[in-house]
Protein backbone atom coordinates (compact mmCIF):
# COMPACT_ATOMS: atom_id res chain seq x y z
CA UNK A 1 0.00 0.00 0.00
CA UNK A 2 3.21 2.75 1.07
CA UNK A 3 4.29 0.98 -2.71
CA UNK A 4 1.02 2.22 -4.43
CA UNK A 5 0.75 5.62 -2.40
CA UNK A 6 4.29 7.02 -3.25
CA UNK A 7 3.71 5.62 -6.62
CA UNK A 8 0.34 7.77 -7.15
CA UNK A 9 0.64 10.90 -5.01
CA UNK A 10 3.96 12.07 -6.95
CA UNK A 11 3.58 14.78 -8.82
CA UNK A 12 2.94 14.42 -12.94
CA UNK A 13 0.66 13.24 -15.40
CA UNK A 14 1.72 8.85 -15.79
CA UNK A 15 0.17 8.67 -18.91
CA UNK A 16 1.76 11.91 -20.35
CA UNK A 17 5.07 10.81 -19.37
CA UNK A 18 5.27 7.17 -20.54
CA UNK A 19 3.64 8.76 -24.30
CA UNK A 20 6.15 11.24 -25.02
CA UNK A 21 5.85 15.11 -25.61
CA UNK A 22 4.62 14.51 -29.12
CA UNK A 23 1.37 12.36 -28.03
CA UNK A 24 -2.00 14.07 -29.25
CA UNK A 25 -4.26 14.92 -26.27
CA UNK A 26 -6.55 12.01 -27.42
CA UNK A 27 -3.86 9.42 -27.03
CA UNK A 28 -3.18 10.51 -23.55
CA UNK A 29 -6.74 10.90 -22.32
CA UNK A 30 -6.97 7.15 -23.96
CA UNK A 31 -4.30 5.74 -22.09
CA UNK A 32 -5.81 7.51 -19.09
CA UNK A 33 -9.25 5.78 -19.42
CA UNK A 34 -7.36 2.42 -20.15
CA UNK A 35 -5.26 2.61 -16.66
CA UNK A 36 -8.14 4.09 -14.53
CA UNK A 37 -6.01 7.07 -13.85
CA UNK A 38 -9.04 9.13 -14.57
CA UNK A 39 -10.36 7.76 -11.30
CA UNK A 40 -10.57 8.92 -8.00
CA UNK A 41 -7.22 7.16 -6.08
CA UNK A 42 -9.42 4.76 -4.18
CA UNK A 43 -10.88 3.64 -7.29
CA UNK A 44 -7.40 3.40 -8.68
CA UNK A 45 -6.43 1.39 -5.64
CA UNK A 46 -9.24 -1.41 -5.53
CA UNK A 47 -8.50 -1.99 -9.42
CA UNK A 48 -4.51 -2.40 -8.05
CA UNK A 49 -5.76 -4.66 -5.46
CA UNK A 50 -8.31 -6.72 -7.40
CA UNK A 51 -5.39 -7.14 -10.59
CA UNK A 52 -2.61 -7.88 -7.46
CA UNK A 53 -4.78 -10.76 -6.48
CA UNK A 54 -5.26 -12.40 -10.16
CA UNK A 55 -1.39 -11.90 -10.13
CA UNK A 56 -1.40 -9.46 -12.93
CA UNK A 57 0.63 -6.44 -12.23
CA UNK A 58 -0.33 -4.42 -15.39
CA UNK A 59 1.35 -3.70 -18.52
CA UNK A 60 4.74 -1.98 -18.34
CA UNK A 61 4.48 1.46 -20.51
CA UNK A 62 8.50 0.92 -21.01
CA UNK A 63 8.64 -2.65 -22.55
CA UNK A 64 4.94 -2.85 -23.45
CA UNK A 65 4.58 -6.09 -22.05
CA UNK A 66 2.94 -7.47 -18.77
CA UNK A 67 4.86 -6.36 -16.02
CA UNK A 68 5.02 -10.16 -14.46
CA UNK A 69 6.44 -11.70 -17.88
CA UNK A 70 9.03 -8.88 -17.78
CA UNK A 71 10.20 -9.72 -13.67
CA UNK A 72 10.12 -13.79 -14.41
CA UNK A 73 12.51 -12.92 -17.58
CA UNK A 74 15.10 -11.05 -15.49
CA UNK A 75 14.52 -11.92 -11.58
CA UNK A 76 16.36 -15.55 -12.30
CA UNK A 77 19.30 -13.80 -12.74
CA UNK A 78 18.93 -11.82 -9.67
CA UNK A 79 18.25 -14.69 -7.71
CA UNK A 80 21.31 -16.69 -8.83
CA UNK A 81 23.64 -14.23 -7.86
CA UNK A 82 22.18 -13.36 -4.62
CA UNK A 83 21.78 -16.77 -3.53
CA UNK A 84 25.77 -17.13 -4.63
CA UNK A 85 26.39 -14.33 -2.58
CA UNK A 86 24.89 -15.37 0.12
CA UNK A 87 26.67 -18.67 0.32
CA UNK A 88 29.76 -16.62 0.13
CA UNK A 89 28.57 -14.95 3.04
CA UNK A 90 27.73 -17.96 5.33
CA UNK A 91 30.54 -20.14 4.11
CA UNK A 92 33.59 -17.25 4.64
CA UNK A 93 31.95 -14.69 7.02
CA UNK A 94 30.95 -17.12 10.00
CA UNK A 95 34.42 -18.94 9.40
CA UNK A 96 36.15 -15.56 9.82
CA UNK A 97 34.64 -14.94 12.69
CA UNK A 98 35.18 -17.80 14.61
CA UNK A 99 38.92 -18.09 14.00
CA UNK A 100 38.99 -14.12 15.25
CA UNK A 101 36.91 -15.11 18.18
CA UNK A 102 39.48 -18.20 18.88
CA UNK A 103 42.81 -16.18 17.91
CA UNK A 104 41.74 -12.62 19.96
CA UNK A 105 44.07 -10.77 20.01
CA UNK A 106 46.53 -12.58 17.79
CA UNK A 107 47.49 -11.10 14.79
CA UNK A 108 44.93 -12.90 12.66
CA UNK A 109 42.20 -11.47 14.50
CA UNK A 110 43.30 -8.08 13.65
CA UNK A 111 44.14 -8.78 10.28
CA UNK A 112 40.30 -10.35 10.07
CA UNK A 113 39.12 -7.40 12.01
CA UNK A 114 40.73 -4.10 9.77
CA UNK A 115 39.51 -6.84 6.47
CA UNK A 116 35.93 -6.78 7.73
CA UNK A 117 35.55 -3.46 8.79
CA UNK A 118 36.96 -2.64 5.33
CA UNK A 119 34.42 -4.99 3.47
CA UNK A 120 31.45 -3.04 5.49
CA UNK A 121 33.14 0.42 4.45
CA UNK A 122 32.59 0.54 0.58
CA UNK A 123 29.27 0.32 -1.13
CA UNK A 124 29.36 -2.91 -3.42
CA UNK A 125 29.81 -0.65 -6.20
CA UNK A 126 33.25 0.24 -5.33
CA UNK A 127 34.03 -3.23 -4.63
CA UNK A 128 32.93 -4.10 -7.79
CA UNK A 129 35.17 -1.73 -9.99
CA UNK A 130 37.92 -2.34 -7.57
CA UNK A 131 37.83 -6.21 -7.97
CA UNK A 132 36.79 -5.84 -11.86
CA UNK A 133 40.22 -3.73 -11.97
CA UNK A 134 42.65 -6.14 -10.12
CA UNK A 135 40.75 -9.44 -11.28
CA UNK A 136 39.54 -8.85 -14.76
CA UNK A 137 41.51 -6.15 -16.35
CA UNK A 138 45.16 -6.37 -14.59
CA UNK A 139 45.19 -10.16 -13.73
CA UNK A 140 42.60 -11.32 -16.58
CA UNK A 141 41.40 -14.64 -14.32
CA UNK A 142 37.62 -13.75 -14.52
CA UNK A 143 35.75 -12.83 -17.15
CA UNK A 144 34.38 -8.90 -17.49
CA UNK A 145 30.93 -9.07 -17.81
CA UNK A 146 28.20 -10.60 -18.45
CA UNK A 147 26.96 -14.30 -17.35
CA UNK A 148 28.11 -16.56 -19.89
CA UNK A 149 30.31 -16.71 -22.62
CA UNK A 150 28.71 -15.43 -26.16
CA UNK A 151 29.94 -18.36 -27.89
CA UNK A 152 27.74 -20.78 -25.87
CA UNK A 153 24.18 -21.08 -25.64
CA UNK A 154 21.87 -23.39 -23.56
CA UNK A 155 18.26 -23.63 -23.47
CA UNK A 156 16.49 -21.33 -20.93
CA UNK A 157 14.22 -23.91 -18.54
CA UNK A 158 14.82 -22.19 -14.78
CA UNK A 159 16.62 -19.16 -16.00
CA UNK A 160 19.11 -20.04 -13.54
CA UNK A 161 22.40 -20.43 -15.86
CA UNK A 162 23.76 -22.77 -13.27
CA UNK A 163 20.53 -25.22 -13.00
CA UNK A 164 20.04 -24.81 -16.86
CA UNK A 165 23.26 -25.57 -18.11
CA UNK A 166 23.60 -29.13 -16.07
CA UNK A 167 19.86 -29.79 -16.96
CA UNK A 168 21.20 -29.36 -20.50
CA UNK A 169 23.99 -32.16 -19.54
CA UNK A 170 26.93 -29.17 -20.67
CA UNK A 171 29.68 -29.13 -18.10
CA UNK A 172 31.74 -26.64 -19.94
CA UNK A 173 28.68 -24.19 -19.82
CA UNK A 174 28.35 -24.56 -16.18
CA UNK A 175 31.73 -23.69 -15.47
CA UNK A 176 31.66 -20.79 -17.59
CA UNK A 177 28.82 -19.59 -15.92
CA UNK A 178 30.14 -20.53 -12.00
CA UNK A 179 33.59 -18.26 -13.67
CA UNK A 180 31.34 -15.89 -14.61
CA UNK A 181 29.56 -15.53 -11.32
CA UNK A 182 32.66 -15.36 -9.05
CA UNK A 183 33.49 -11.58 -9.04
CA UNK A 184 29.99 -10.15 -9.02
CA UNK A 185 28.56 -12.62 -5.93
CA UNK A 186 32.04 -12.00 -4.34
CA UNK A 187 31.43 -8.19 -4.83
CA UNK A 188 27.99 -8.33 -3.47
CA UNK A 189 28.98 -10.61 -0.44
CA UNK A 190 31.85 -8.00 0.95
CA UNK A 191 29.85 -6.54 3.25
CA UNK A 192 28.05 -9.24 4.03
CA UNK A 193 30.90 -11.28 5.06
CA UNK A 194 32.11 -8.05 7.12
CA UNK A 195 28.97 -7.97 9.05
CA UNK A 196 28.74 -11.53 9.44
CA UNK A 197 32.22 -12.02 10.84
CA UNK A 198 32.15 -8.92 13.05
CA UNK A 199 29.00 -10.09 14.77
CA UNK A 200 29.86 -13.64 15.44
CA UNK A 201 32.99 -12.43 16.72
CA UNK A 202 31.93 -10.32 19.37
CA UNK A 203 29.03 -12.47 20.32
CA UNK A 204 31.40 -15.20 20.75
CA UNK A 205 33.83 -13.27 22.55
CA UNK A 206 31.05 -12.25 24.83
CA UNK A 207 30.57 -16.01 25.04
CA UNK A 208 34.27 -17.27 26.24
CA UNK A 209 33.83 -15.26 29.44
CA UNK A 210 30.65 -17.09 30.67
CA UNK A 211 31.62 -19.82 33.41
CA UNK A 212 30.54 -22.98 31.59
CA UNK A 213 33.29 -22.19 28.97
CA UNK A 214 35.39 -22.13 31.96
CA UNK A 215 34.29 -25.29 33.07
CA UNK A 216 35.06 -26.72 29.50
CA UNK A 217 38.34 -25.83 29.67
CA UNK A 218 38.74 -26.76 33.05
CA UNK A 219 37.41 -30.61 31.59
CA UNK A 220 40.37 -30.09 29.77
CA UNK A 221 38.01 -30.36 26.43
CA UNK A 222 40.06 -29.66 23.29
CA UNK A 223 40.26 -25.75 22.13
CA UNK A 224 38.42 -26.39 18.72
CA UNK A 225 35.84 -28.23 19.99
CA UNK A 226 35.19 -25.60 22.84
CA UNK A 227 34.99 -23.12 20.05
CA UNK A 228 32.76 -24.63 17.93
CA UNK A 229 30.32 -26.47 20.58
CA UNK A 230 30.16 -24.32 22.99
CA UNK A 231 30.91 -21.08 21.62
CA UNK A 232 30.03 -20.43 18.33
CA UNK A 233 26.54 -21.96 18.73
CA UNK A 234 24.65 -19.50 21.08
CA UNK A 235 26.47 -17.02 18.84
CA UNK A 236 24.98 -18.65 15.75
CA UNK A 237 21.16 -16.64 16.64
CA UNK A 238 22.23 -13.22 16.45
CA UNK A 239 24.97 -13.63 13.04
CA UNK A 240 21.48 -15.85 11.36
CA UNK A 241 19.36 -12.47 12.16
CA UNK A 242 22.22 -10.35 10.59
CA UNK A 243 22.89 -12.87 7.53
CA UNK A 244 19.04 -12.43 6.82
CA UNK A 245 19.21 -8.50 6.92
CA UNK A 246 21.72 -8.46 4.98
CA UNK A 247 20.59 -11.25 2.49
CA UNK A 248 17.51 -8.81 2.34
CA UNK A 249 19.90 -6.00 1.94
CA UNK A 250 21.83 -7.57 -1.28
CA UNK A 251 18.24 -7.37 -2.82
CA UNK A 252 18.77 -3.38 -2.60
CA UNK A 253 22.37 -3.77 -3.55
CA UNK A 254 22.26 -6.24 -6.60
CA UNK A 255 21.45 -3.09 -8.45
CA UNK A 256 24.56 -1.84 -8.37
CA UNK A 257 26.72 -4.85 -8.27
CA UNK A 258 24.21 -5.66 -11.35
CA UNK A 259 25.15 -2.43 -13.22
CA UNK A 260 28.91 -2.51 -12.61
CA UNK A 261 29.23 -6.11 -14.55
CA UNK A 262 26.28 -5.90 -17.15
CA UNK A 263 24.52 -8.49 -15.23
CA UNK A 264 21.71 -8.79 -17.09
CA UNK A 265 19.26 -9.01 -13.55
CA UNK A 266 16.29 -7.69 -12.15
CA UNK A 267 17.85 -4.52 -11.20
CA UNK A 268 19.25 -3.25 -14.21
CA UNK A 269 15.36 -3.45 -15.35
CA UNK A 270 14.56 -2.12 -12.15
CA UNK A 271 16.91 1.23 -12.89
CA UNK A 272 15.67 1.47 -16.51
CA UNK A 273 11.73 1.74 -15.36
CA UNK A 274 12.70 3.89 -12.48
CA UNK A 275 14.62 6.45 -14.97
CA UNK A 276 11.70 6.33 -17.27
CA UNK A 277 8.74 6.49 -14.55
CA UNK A 278 7.29 3.41 -15.63
CA UNK A 279 4.73 3.64 -12.88
CA UNK A 280 3.42 -0.54 -13.38
CA UNK A 281 6.75 -1.50 -13.66
CA UNK A 282 8.31 0.19 -10.37
CA UNK A 283 4.98 -1.01 -8.84
CA UNK A 284 5.93 -4.23 -9.55
CA UNK A 285 9.48 -4.39 -9.21
CA UNK A 286 9.35 -2.80 -5.74
CA UNK A 287 6.31 -5.74 -4.92
CA UNK A 288 8.30 -8.60 -6.01
CA UNK A 289 11.74 -7.37 -4.04
CA UNK A 290 9.66 -6.59 -0.81
CA UNK A 291 7.84 -10.10 -1.06
CA UNK A 292 11.29 -11.86 -1.05
CA UNK A 293 12.51 -9.63 1.42
CA UNK A 294 9.59 -11.10 3.34
CA UNK A 295 10.47 -14.22 2.48
CA UNK A 296 13.74 -14.14 3.69
CA UNK A 297 12.84 -12.69 6.99
CA UNK A 298 10.25 -15.61 7.67
CA UNK A 299 12.69 -17.92 6.91
CA UNK A 300 15.50 -16.57 9.42
CA UNK A 301 12.94 -16.18 11.97
CA UNK A 302 12.44 -19.94 11.66
CA UNK A 303 15.30 -21.09 11.41
CA UNK A 304 15.99 -19.21 14.93
CA UNK A 305 13.69 -20.84 16.11
CA UNK A 306 14.63 -24.19 15.17
CA UNK A 307 18.01 -23.71 16.30
CA UNK A 308 17.31 -21.94 19.79
CA UNK A 309 16.26 -24.48 22.16
CA UNK A 310 14.48 -22.19 24.45
CA UNK A 311 12.04 -21.27 21.57
CA UNK A 312 11.87 -25.01 19.95
CA UNK A 313 10.69 -26.33 23.73
CA UNK A 314 8.58 -23.91 24.81
CA UNK A 315 6.46 -23.89 21.91
CA UNK A 316 6.34 -27.99 22.36
CA UNK A 317 5.33 -27.96 26.17
CA UNK A 318 2.15 -25.42 24.74
CA UNK B 1 37.83 12.69 29.93
CA UNK B 2 41.02 10.83 30.51
CA UNK B 3 39.70 7.83 29.98
CA UNK B 4 38.35 8.60 26.64
CA UNK B 5 42.34 9.90 25.89
CA UNK B 6 43.52 6.36 27.41
CA UNK B 7 41.04 4.32 25.58
CA UNK B 8 42.70 6.07 22.38
CA UNK B 9 45.74 5.38 23.13
CA UNK B 10 45.33 1.87 24.00
CA UNK B 11 43.56 1.25 20.77
CA UNK B 12 45.33 2.26 17.51
CA UNK B 13 42.33 1.63 15.24
CA UNK B 14 40.32 4.43 17.19
CA UNK B 15 43.03 6.92 16.54
CA UNK B 16 43.08 5.97 13.24
CA UNK B 17 39.35 6.60 12.97
CA UNK B 18 40.07 9.95 14.13
CA UNK B 19 42.61 11.09 12.25
CA UNK B 20 40.82 10.24 8.72
CA UNK B 21 37.90 11.54 9.90
CA UNK B 22 39.56 14.73 11.05
CA UNK B 23 40.90 14.83 7.94
CA UNK B 24 37.24 14.26 5.77
CA UNK B 25 36.08 16.68 7.61
CA UNK B 26 38.74 19.36 7.37
CA UNK B 27 39.37 19.12 3.72
CA UNK B 28 35.53 19.78 3.00
CA UNK B 29 35.12 22.61 5.28
CA UNK B 30 38.45 24.18 3.85
CA UNK B 31 37.84 22.73 0.52
CA UNK B 32 37.96 26.66 -0.89
CA UNK B 33 41.91 27.23 0.37
CA UNK B 34 42.85 22.98 -0.18
CA UNK B 35 41.58 22.80 -3.69
CA UNK B 36 43.93 23.22 -6.17
CA UNK B 37 41.27 24.27 -8.93
CA UNK B 38 38.46 25.08 -6.79
CA UNK B 39 36.68 26.85 -9.69
CA UNK B 40 36.40 22.67 -11.30
CA UNK B 41 33.90 21.60 -9.03
CA UNK B 42 31.18 23.23 -11.79
CA UNK B 43 30.64 23.08 -15.11
CA UNK B 44 34.72 24.10 -16.55
CA UNK B 45 36.04 22.69 -19.66
CA UNK B 46 39.98 22.63 -20.11
CA UNK B 47 40.11 20.41 -23.09
CA UNK B 48 44.14 20.80 -23.37
CA UNK B 49 44.28 18.82 -19.98
CA UNK B 50 41.74 16.46 -20.17
CA UNK B 51 42.07 12.70 -19.69
CA UNK B 52 45.48 13.39 -17.90
CA UNK B 53 46.80 10.29 -15.44
CA UNK B 54 47.94 11.15 -12.02
CA UNK B 55 50.57 13.59 -12.34
CA UNK B 56 51.64 16.97 -11.20
CA UNK B 57 49.67 19.59 -10.43
CA UNK B 58 46.62 17.10 -10.73
CA UNK B 59 47.62 14.26 -7.98
CA UNK B 60 44.87 12.18 -9.13
CA UNK B 61 44.42 12.91 -12.74
CA UNK B 62 41.95 14.85 -14.56
CA UNK B 63 38.36 13.91 -15.74
CA UNK B 64 37.17 13.57 -19.51
CA UNK B 65 36.65 17.60 -19.46
CA UNK B 66 39.64 17.98 -17.90
CA UNK B 67 38.86 19.33 -14.32
CA UNK B 68 41.22 17.90 -11.76
CA UNK B 69 40.00 14.98 -9.77
CA UNK B 70 41.16 16.15 -6.53
CA UNK B 71 40.12 19.15 -6.24
CA UNK B 72 35.99 17.45 -7.08
CA UNK B 73 36.60 15.13 -4.89
CA UNK B 74 37.24 17.70 -1.86
CA UNK B 75 34.05 19.11 -2.75
CA UNK B 76 32.08 16.12 -3.25
CA UNK B 77 33.29 15.46 0.52
CA UNK B 78 31.48 18.40 1.14
CA UNK B 79 28.55 17.51 -0.27
CA UNK B 80 28.00 14.60 1.53
CA UNK B 81 29.00 15.44 4.91
CA UNK B 82 26.45 18.43 4.63
CA UNK B 83 23.97 15.61 3.12
CA UNK B 84 24.67 12.91 5.96
CA UNK B 85 24.20 15.88 8.34
CA UNK B 86 20.89 16.99 7.42
CA UNK B 87 19.51 13.46 6.74
CA UNK B 88 20.37 12.46 10.33
CA UNK B 89 19.32 16.12 11.78
CA UNK B 90 15.60 15.43 10.37
CA UNK B 91 15.24 11.48 10.90
CA UNK B 92 16.87 11.11 14.19
CA UNK B 93 14.75 13.58 15.94
CA UNK B 94 11.15 12.01 14.37
CA UNK B 95 12.76 8.15 14.63
CA UNK B 96 13.49 9.30 18.37
CA UNK B 97 9.91 10.44 19.62
CA UNK B 98 8.24 8.17 17.51
CA UNK B 99 10.26 5.34 19.20
CA UNK B 100 9.55 7.31 22.64
CA UNK B 101 6.17 7.47 22.38
CA UNK B 102 5.51 4.15 21.14
CA UNK B 103 7.54 1.97 23.52
CA UNK B 104 6.46 3.96 27.14
CA UNK B 105 3.27 4.49 26.02
CA UNK B 106 2.09 1.48 24.69
CA UNK B 107 -1.16 0.04 23.90
CA UNK B 108 -3.04 1.64 20.71
CA UNK B 109 -0.32 4.21 19.86
CA UNK B 110 2.49 1.80 20.44
CA UNK B 111 0.48 -0.82 17.52
CA UNK B 112 -0.53 1.82 15.03
CA UNK B 113 3.03 3.73 15.55
CA UNK B 114 4.95 0.01 15.43
CA UNK B 115 2.61 -1.34 12.67
CA UNK B 116 3.82 2.05 10.23
CA UNK B 117 7.43 1.72 10.97
CA UNK B 118 7.07 -1.83 10.10
CA UNK B 119 6.25 -0.89 6.68
CA UNK B 120 8.48 1.30 6.30
CA UNK B 121 11.39 -1.28 7.11
CA UNK B 122 9.69 -4.19 5.12
CA UNK B 123 11.15 -2.81 1.84
CA UNK B 124 14.73 -3.27 1.49
CA UNK B 125 16.13 0.37 2.21
CA UNK B 126 18.12 0.98 -0.85
CA UNK B 127 14.55 0.58 -3.44
CA UNK B 128 12.85 2.62 -1.43
CA UNK B 129 15.04 5.13 -1.34
CA UNK B 130 15.39 4.54 -5.18
CA UNK B 131 11.73 4.28 -5.99
CA UNK B 132 10.94 7.28 -4.25
CA UNK B 133 14.42 9.05 -6.02
CA UNK B 134 12.69 7.59 -9.38
CA UNK B 135 9.19 9.66 -8.59
CA UNK B 136 10.89 12.49 -7.40
CA UNK B 137 13.22 14.53 -9.65
CA UNK B 138 16.78 13.92 -8.68
CA UNK B 139 17.76 16.91 -6.83
CA UNK B 140 19.60 17.28 -3.68
CA UNK B 141 16.91 18.56 -1.86
CA UNK B 142 14.96 14.71 -2.89
CA UNK B 143 17.78 12.96 -2.53
CA UNK B 144 17.88 13.96 1.24
CA UNK B 145 14.14 13.28 1.54
CA UNK B 146 14.56 9.50 0.05
CA UNK B 147 17.62 9.03 2.53
CA UNK B 148 15.62 10.92 5.37
CA UNK B 149 12.38 8.36 4.74
CA UNK B 150 14.56 5.24 4.74
CA UNK B 151 16.58 6.30 8.11
CA UNK B 152 13.91 7.44 10.66
CA UNK B 153 12.61 3.66 11.17
CA UNK B 154 15.79 2.47 12.41
CA UNK B 155 15.95 5.06 15.29
CA UNK B 156 12.16 4.42 15.95
CA UNK B 157 13.22 0.57 16.22
CA UNK B 158 16.13 1.46 18.75
CA UNK B 159 14.17 3.80 20.83
CA UNK B 160 11.40 1.85 21.02
CA UNK B 161 13.22 -1.03 22.62
CA UNK B 162 15.43 0.96 25.12
CA UNK B 163 12.47 3.00 26.30
CA UNK B 164 10.81 -0.53 26.72
CA UNK B 165 13.46 -1.61 29.08
CA UNK B 166 13.56 1.88 30.65
CA UNK B 167 10.38 1.89 31.20
CA UNK B 168 10.46 -0.99 33.84
CA UNK B 169 13.26 0.87 35.80
CA UNK B 170 12.69 2.30 39.59
CA UNK B 171 13.81 5.73 38.58
CA UNK B 172 10.93 6.12 35.60
CA UNK B 173 8.98 4.74 38.45
CA UNK B 174 10.26 7.40 41.31
CA UNK B 175 9.17 10.08 38.71
CA UNK B 176 5.77 8.61 38.14
CA UNK B 177 4.91 8.50 41.52
CA UNK B 178 6.32 12.16 42.06
CA UNK B 179 3.56 13.07 39.57
CA UNK B 180 6.00 14.13 36.58
CA UNK B 181 3.98 14.48 33.40
CA UNK B 182 4.41 11.28 30.66
CA UNK B 183 6.19 14.19 28.72
CA UNK B 184 8.88 14.78 31.36
CA UNK B 185 8.86 11.21 31.86
CA UNK B 186 9.87 10.59 28.16
CA UNK B 187 12.38 13.24 27.88
CA UNK B 188 13.79 14.07 30.69
CA UNK B 189 14.48 10.94 32.33
CA UNK B 190 14.59 8.43 29.46
CA UNK B 191 15.96 10.01 26.66
CA UNK B 192 19.05 10.78 28.20
CA UNK B 193 19.53 7.46 29.54
CA UNK B 194 19.18 6.16 25.66
CA UNK B 195 21.78 9.15 24.56
CA UNK B 196 24.64 7.09 24.11
CA UNK B 197 22.96 4.41 21.80
CA UNK B 198 21.69 7.12 19.66
CA UNK B 199 24.78 9.13 19.65
CA UNK B 200 27.01 6.02 18.68
CA UNK B 201 24.63 4.57 16.13
CA UNK B 202 24.90 8.39 14.61
CA UNK B 203 28.58 8.29 14.49
CA UNK B 204 28.41 5.30 12.79
CA UNK B 205 25.44 6.16 10.30
CA UNK B 206 27.10 9.27 9.15
CA UNK B 207 29.37 6.88 7.38
CA UNK B 208 26.45 4.69 5.90
CA UNK B 209 24.73 7.76 4.92
CA UNK B 210 27.12 8.81 2.78
CA UNK B 211 27.18 5.21 1.16
CA UNK B 212 24.04 4.66 0.82
CA UNK B 213 23.48 8.24 -1.32
CA UNK B 214 26.68 7.49 -3.00
CA UNK B 215 25.32 4.33 -4.29
CA UNK B 216 21.91 6.24 -5.57
CA UNK B 217 23.90 8.96 -7.44
CA UNK B 218 25.82 6.00 -8.80
CA UNK B 219 22.71 4.81 -10.29
CA UNK B 220 21.96 8.10 -11.86
CA UNK B 221 19.28 8.43 -8.88
CA UNK B 222 20.89 11.43 -6.80
CA UNK B 223 22.59 14.37 -6.92
CA UNK B 224 23.17 15.61 -10.98
CA UNK B 225 26.28 16.67 -12.81
CA UNK B 226 28.27 19.06 -12.75
CA UNK B 227 27.71 18.82 -8.90
CA UNK B 228 30.83 16.63 -7.74
CA UNK B 229 29.78 13.44 -6.25
CA UNK B 230 31.52 10.28 -5.41
CA UNK B 231 28.77 8.63 -6.12
CA UNK B 232 28.68 9.86 -9.82
CA UNK B 233 31.96 10.37 -10.28
CA UNK B 234 32.36 6.35 -10.40
CA UNK B 235 29.81 5.70 -12.53
CA UNK B 236 31.09 7.63 -14.79
CA UNK B 237 34.35 6.48 -14.59
CA UNK B 238 33.39 3.00 -14.60
CA UNK B 239 32.99 3.25 -18.85
CA UNK B 240 36.06 4.04 -19.18
CA UNK B 241 38.09 1.16 -17.60
CA UNK B 242 41.01 -0.08 -17.22
CA UNK B 243 42.73 2.68 -19.29
CA UNK B 244 41.56 5.77 -16.78
CA UNK B 245 41.60 3.70 -13.63
CA UNK B 246 42.12 6.97 -11.97
CA UNK B 247 38.38 8.23 -12.95
CA UNK B 248 37.27 5.36 -10.78
CA UNK B 249 39.67 4.38 -8.29
CA UNK B 250 40.14 7.91 -6.50
CA UNK B 251 36.63 8.48 -5.48
CA UNK B 252 35.77 4.85 -4.58
CA UNK B 253 38.81 5.08 -2.01
CA UNK B 254 37.33 8.40 -0.89
CA UNK B 255 34.13 6.97 -0.03
CA UNK B 256 35.95 3.81 1.74
CA UNK B 257 37.96 6.04 3.39
CA UNK B 258 35.22 8.62 4.54
CA UNK B 259 32.78 5.46 5.35
CA UNK B 260 35.64 3.68 6.97
CA UNK B 261 36.71 6.58 9.30
CA UNK B 262 33.45 6.89 10.75
CA UNK B 263 33.01 3.50 11.75
CA UNK B 264 36.13 3.11 13.60
CA UNK B 265 35.41 6.27 15.13
CA UNK B 266 31.57 4.67 15.81
CA UNK B 267 33.73 1.78 17.19
CA UNK B 268 35.78 3.80 19.76
CA UNK B 269 33.00 5.75 20.73
CA UNK B 270 30.72 2.66 21.58
CA UNK B 271 33.86 2.16 23.95
CA UNK B 272 34.15 5.21 25.14
CA UNK B 273 30.01 4.82 25.82
CA UNK B 274 30.09 1.68 26.94
CA UNK B 275 27.32 0.79 24.77
CA UNK B 276 26.34 -2.76 23.80
CA UNK B 277 25.54 -3.60 20.42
Amino acid sequence: MLIFAIARVIPGDPARIALGPNATAEQVENLRLRLHLDQPLSVQYGHFIADLAQGDLGVSLYTNRPVTQDIAQFLPATLELIIVAGLMMILIGLPLGVISARYRGSWADSTIRIFTLLGVSAPSFVWAVILMLLFAYFLPLFPIAGRLADSMTVPTVTGFLLIDTLLAGNIKAFGNAAWHLVLPAFALALSGIGQAARLTRSNMVETYDKPYIEMAESYGFPEGRIARRYAFRPSLIPSLTIIGLDFAAMLGNAFLVEAVFAWPGLSRYGVAVILRKDLNAIVGTVLIISALFLIVNIVVDFLIAMINPRIRLSQRAQ
Amino acid sequence: MKRTLAILASNPLSAVGVLLIALVVLSAVFADFIAPFPEHRGAVVDFVNFNKPPQWPYIFGTDLVGRDMFSRIIYAYRISLILGVVVLAIAVPIGVTIGLVAGYVGGWTEYVLMRITDVFLSIPPLVLAMSMMGLLEPTLTNGMIAVTAMWWPWYTRLVYNLARSEKEEGYVLAAEVIGASKLHVMFREILPNCVPSILTKMTLDLGFVILIASSLSFLGLGVQPPTPDLGSMVAEGAKYLPDSWWLTVFPGLAILIAVFGFNLLGDALREILGVEQ
